[in-house]
């Protein structure tokens, strides 16, 4: 009787902790634009803010993926050494784009408006950045990977329709179309933007 | 010899109003939709000669559009909205048959009553009325988007002197407006009429550029510092926007046919 208990324990706990860690996409977007919004308008200094912007990133997007979707077509042709020094290139180049573009906000209000469940791997949350005094309202779709639903991943945004994944990737592949597909190339145009 | 001139630095003018995001690349870019068109292939006509082009532009736009972009920002906000509200209103004379030339018909019938009443009640469109008695403000339409919705293919991706970036199809829209397509144009520059001077033409063009140019002003400064192959960023977003309003889809889900998503999850 005893042992049926521990085991009716165990199977409760886990079936809890699974429903406890679930999380849903809006409400992660939700999380993370609060966050955001909190480290953007306070009087940290703007390398400090940066550190924290990139932590955010860090756990929520995933970085790796994108890396390799933005590769296309050449990512097949990486070396097991070439993918390492090109995942750890992309990270840098990500974390350094993605944080110089959000430091300039001092206060974004991102409202959530909807969310779609495409299928069991994507769902798309669909959000408004507030108009400023500068600039428009603008559309901001953020397309979530939910594979493993406790732990949804950003993998693109879609600013006004224009997916950045994509543009990322096609401008990767420009890079390595005009340089005959060498990979060594598009590492130096990616250490050549990390340290400028 | 005029008349060329002035088609020209209308179609400039027009071209930059419409110069958000343009496109450049390597050859070939492979854009997939879902329904009214097939994959397609938009192939980078002489991309050497475009990246000179585009590089002539950004100097262009660093010594002549955006100063005077900057400058439009220091206007007060009522002016910058009004302003931007009557050449919203004004857009619809060329969306309007473009709504009816692509089947839409109740968009087609929402513009005319936009029109109307933003014209006459809003007061030449400076003020958006028709909002506020429901009637929510559309999408644009143009003569080129017309073209992609008839299934005309983009044909060679390149970028124009000052215009920048285009498509056959997308040049070819444009001239349409010339031909009788834009009433505006027909009442203003076409026609001698009392009511009108041919500069209310070209006021109106430019400072729908200016307009365009200021309230993008930091997101154009982002995609620079953050490009490493600006023209590449540029010729891929052009591309995917004007597929978009071609769609008439707000569709967000587009990268996600792309079988390089497919690949990594297997992995």
């Amino acid at each position: 009787m005893i042992k049926i208990k521990i085991i009716s324990f165990f199977f409760l706990f886990s079936l809890f902790g699974n429903i406890s860690l679930a999380k849903e996409p809006s409400k992660l977007i939700s999380e993370i634009v609060n966050e955001a919004s909190i480290i953007l308008s306070s009087s940290d200094p703007v390398e400090a803010k940066i550190i924290k912007l990139n932590n955010i990133a860090e756990t929520n997007v995933d970085i790796d993926g994108i890396g390799m979707y933005t590769l296309g077509k050449y990512r097949k042709n990486l070396k097991e050494d070439q993918k390492i020094k090109y995942k750890k290139l992309f990270k840098s180049y990500f974390l350094k784009s993605f944080s110089s573009r959000l430091v300039d906000y001092s206060d974004p209000k991102i409202n959530i408006v909807s969310e779609k469940k495409v299928n069991e791997k994507y769902t798309i949350v669909n959000t408004i950045l507030e108009e400023t005094s500068k600039n428009p309202e603008i559309k901001i779709d953020w397309r979530i990977y939910t594979k493993n639903p406790n732990r949804p991943l950003i993998r693109d945004l879609i600013v006004e329709g224009l997916s950045l994944a994509r543009t990322q990737k096609e401008e990767f592949r420009s890079i390595l179309q005009n340089n005959d597909g060498d990979i060594n190339y598009l590492f130096k145009s990616l250490e050549e933007f990390i340290i400028k | 010899m005029k008349k060329i001139l002035t088609v020209f630095i209308i179609i400039v003018i027009s071209h930059f109003a419409k110069f958000s995001v343009h496109a450049g690349s390597d050859g070939t870019l492979e854009i997939r939709t879902t329904s009214k068109e097939q994959n397609t292939e938009v192939k980078d006509c002489f991309e050497t000669v475009n990246r000179g082009i585009f590089a002539f532009n950004q100097g262009l736009d660093k010594i002549f559009f955006k100063p005077i972009a900057k400058g439009y920002r220091y206007l007060p906000k009522p002016i910058r909205s009004g302003s931007g509200n009557a050449l919203n209103n004004l857009s619809n004379v060329v969306t309007i048959p473009n709504n009816i030339l692509q089947g839409q018909f109740k968009e087609a019938a929402i513009n005319s009553l936009r029109f109307t009443i933003n014209t006459t009640l809003g007061i030449a469109g400076i003020f958006d009325v028709a909002s506020y008695y429901g009637l929510k403000k559309l999408d644009k339409e143009d003569y080129g988007q017309t073209l992609g919705s008839w299934g005309v293919k983009e044909g060679c991706y390149f970028v124009l002197p000052v215009l920048g970036p285009t498509t056959v199809r997308d040049t070819l829209g444009s001239l349409a407006n010339f031909g009788g397509g834009d009433a505006w144009y027909n009442v203003t520059v076409a026609n001698n009429t009392k009511y009108f001077e041919n500069s209310d033409y070209y006021y109106s063009r430019l400072t729908a550029g200016v307009d365009f140019r200021a309230k993008n002003l930091e997101a154009f400064d982002s995609l620079e510092n953050n490009s490493m192959d600006l023209y590449a960023s540029v010729r891929s977003l052009y591309l995917q926007d004007r597929k978009r309003k071609i769609l008439n889809s707000d569709e967000t889900t587009e990268t996600m046919n792309d079988d390089d998503w497919e690949e990594i999850d297997a992995q």
